[in-house]
């Protein structure tokens, strides 16, 4: 009997050593290249550092001047929060939109899911580069379709500080093929039944998105829309590449600002205050949006408790 | 009127035809709606084929044409000899094989441990290493530029490639652990009694088995890693070493008036891998974003 145990024993602990070694690799990366380097960011947030001589420590002083002071980052927080309150919104729609227009058995529909998507696997500076010239206030294609389709004379997009986020904005529609997926997999995921059902008691379409696509797709459109305030808050590559923050700092998104007070200023010590602000207003609003789900977003297996 | 009157019938089949009218014009409706959408969204890169067809002279012409003319390949010619499409080409791929590769196989056996052994503190250490998908990678950014240049390893690809091969992008191991717990654990001890190492199974039975979700992993890693801008543009400083990527952005600034043209014919080689992976893997991609949620970096 006792051996008995003690040869289970060795061979728990076995399991675990193995367990350990399996994704000691896992663990290790995490540690190195996530907990470490963000105690060290948090540290180095309190320091004046410029690589070049050793980091000394100011107290405070980066978040006084990021908070009451250096007047870009309100600047930055405000480009990136409207870019955000207005893309967000129009592409969760947008998304399930055309999600219910591909979840239709009709010929040819996987042919135009793969077109629909298509837009999504030329992200990158590739299609940025393409985008300077599709948005050329003269030449380009968005404002001669604008002219031949509706007789308006386009705005100057990226030129103009008004026009250059809308621009942005209109860009980034092309992007949001991951989003059309996930919603397509969550309107297959509904049961017929319920619009069968519905049918029989004589509702109509609209009745039937509101009272049963929009509740049974609400946990997705949750998280999208996390997803989307997240994504939003990283955007570098576009405005990087294509207007460097201009013009007068009507595109400066704040991780380009970041990026600058890092990489081209070389203030570190400062720049690593700014992605803690950065990591705090994306833990606010997601946590934000998890707290008020209860109130917009339908589960079905609380109702079946019920 | 009785139900079986010639008047009841007559009705009915008129209101059978008014419904199946109705259906044909909406379907025909959802054919319009969708043939109209795909030109939109395929528009931005017709356009931008158009351009690096297009004679220099005649990009900046009014009306624009999708359809140049005169053709020109100058722009492709320009864009392998003035810039240097094949060095750069070459380096993305070097980068991206080497994180497929690190990713592929560290994911998937930091997936493995967690779908098939048990211990102490299992649990815990599953929630540790999957914080990641949550944290801006922003946050790290600055030690990690730090980091590295301590250790000499700016301008080399160490900081691109290593990440790689210590577990990857956290939500990889999230989908192979998924799609590990669906193999079921009879084959392992199949094996084990004849006599396998734990390696063994993971290597022989395990991953074998598990292809199509590590040709998903596989396939967005790719993706990520071939259009990654961040990364380069900070740890790599000699010209010779850029990605694709950082390169075509450097292209555009460099000359006083845009070679356009070519830029754009740079462009189009640099999407055509991502574009052929697509047409070849479509299956994979979209399975995959349906179970990551899209949220997919490298």
């Amino acid at each position: 009997m006792l051996k008995l145990l003690t040869k289970l024993k060795t061979m728990r602990s076995r399991e675990a050593m193995y367990l350990y070694l399996f994704i000691a690799p896992g663990l290790l990366g995490m540690i190195l290249f996530h907990l470490a380097p963000m105690v060290a960011s948090l540290g180095l947030s309190f320091t004046e550092y410029e690589i070049t001589s050793p980091p000394e420590f100011v107290g405070f002083k980066n978040y006084h001047r990021m908070l009451f002071v250096d007047e870009l980052v309100g600047k930055s927080l405000s480009v990136t929060a409207i870019y955000a309150v207005v893309g967000v919104p129009i592409r969760l729609f947008l998304q399930l939109f055309l999600a219910m227009l591909l979840n239709r058995k009709i010929a040819g529909i996987r042919l135009f899911r793969a077109i629909l998507y298509f837009p999504s696997v030329v992200a990158g500076v590739a299609i940025a580069l393409g985008w300077i010239l599709l948005l050329n206030p003269t030449y380009g294609a968005v404002n001669h379709i604008l002219w031949e389709l509706f007789g308006i004379i386009g705005p100057r997009w990226l030129n103009s500080t008004q026009w250059v986020i809308p621009g942005l904005l209109l860009m980034s529609l092309w992007g949001i093929g991951p989003g059309i997926v996930i919603n397509l997999a969550g309107l297959q995921g509904i049961s017929p039944e319920l619009y069968e059902a519905a049918e029989i008691d004589g509702a109509g379409g609209t009745r039937k998105f509101l009272h049963i696509t929009l509740p049974m797709m609400s946990p997705i459109l949750m998280f999208n829309l996390v997803m989307g305030i997240v994504s939003n808050f990283q955007i570098f590559t576009q405005a990087y590449v294509m207007t460097s923050g201009g013009p007068a700092n009507s595109s400066l998104f704040f991780v380009l600002y970041l990026y600058r007070n890092a990489f081209e200023f070389f203030k570190m010590g400062y720049a690593s205050a700014l992605a803690w602000l950065l990591f705090a207003i994306i833990l606010i609003l997601t946590l934000a949006v998890f707290r008020s789900s209860p109130l917009w977003v339908y589960y079905e297996a609380k109702r079946e408790r019920n | 009127m009785g139900i079986g009157s010639a008047e009841y019938i007559a009705d009915r089949q008129d209101e059978l035809r008014l419904v199946r009218r109705r259906r044909r014009a909406r379907t025909i409706l959802i054919y319009a709606a969708l043939i109209i959408l795909s030109i939109i969204a395929l528009l931005p890169v017709m356009w931008m084929v158009a351009i690096s067809l297009t004679p220099l002279n005649k990009v900046f012409q009014y009306p624009p044409r999708l359809i140049p003319d005169p053709l020109s390949f100058t722009g492709y010619h320009e864009a392998v000899t003035l810039f240097p499409f094949f060095r750069y080409f070459l380096n993305t791929s070097f980068m991206t094989a080497a994180r497929v590769i690190g990713t592929v196989f560290s994911a998937s056996l930091v997936a493995y441990g967690f779908a098939r052994y048990d211990g102490p503190w299992k649990e815990v250490l599953f929630v540790f290493i999957l914080t990641p998908i949550f944290l801006p990678e922003q946050v790290t950014l600055i030690p990690l530029f730090v980091g590295y240049t301590r250790l000499g390893w700016i301008d080399t690809y160490n900081p691109l490639v290593l990440p790689a091969f210590f577990g990857g992008s956290a939500v990889y191991i999230f989908l192979l652990r998924q799609f590990f717990m669906t193999i079921p654990t009879d084959l392992d001890d199949a094996a084990r009694i004849d006599g396998a190492s734990e390696f063994a199974i993971y290597w022989r039975i395990i991953l074998p088995l598990a292809k199509p979700a590590l040709a998903t992993v596989a396939i967005f890693t790719f993706m990520a890693s071939w259009n990654d801008f961040l990364g380069p543009l900070i740890y790599l400083t000699s010209k010779e070493k850029l990605p694709l990527s950082v390169g075509l952005s450097r292209f555009l600034g460099e000359s006083g008036t845009t070679l356009w043209n070519s830029l754009m014919a740079a462009a189009i080689l640099t999407v055509l891998p991502p574009i052929l992976l697509f047409v070849f893997a479509q299956k994979y991609i979209m399975q995959g974003i349906a179970i990551t949620g899209g949220g997919a970096k490298g």
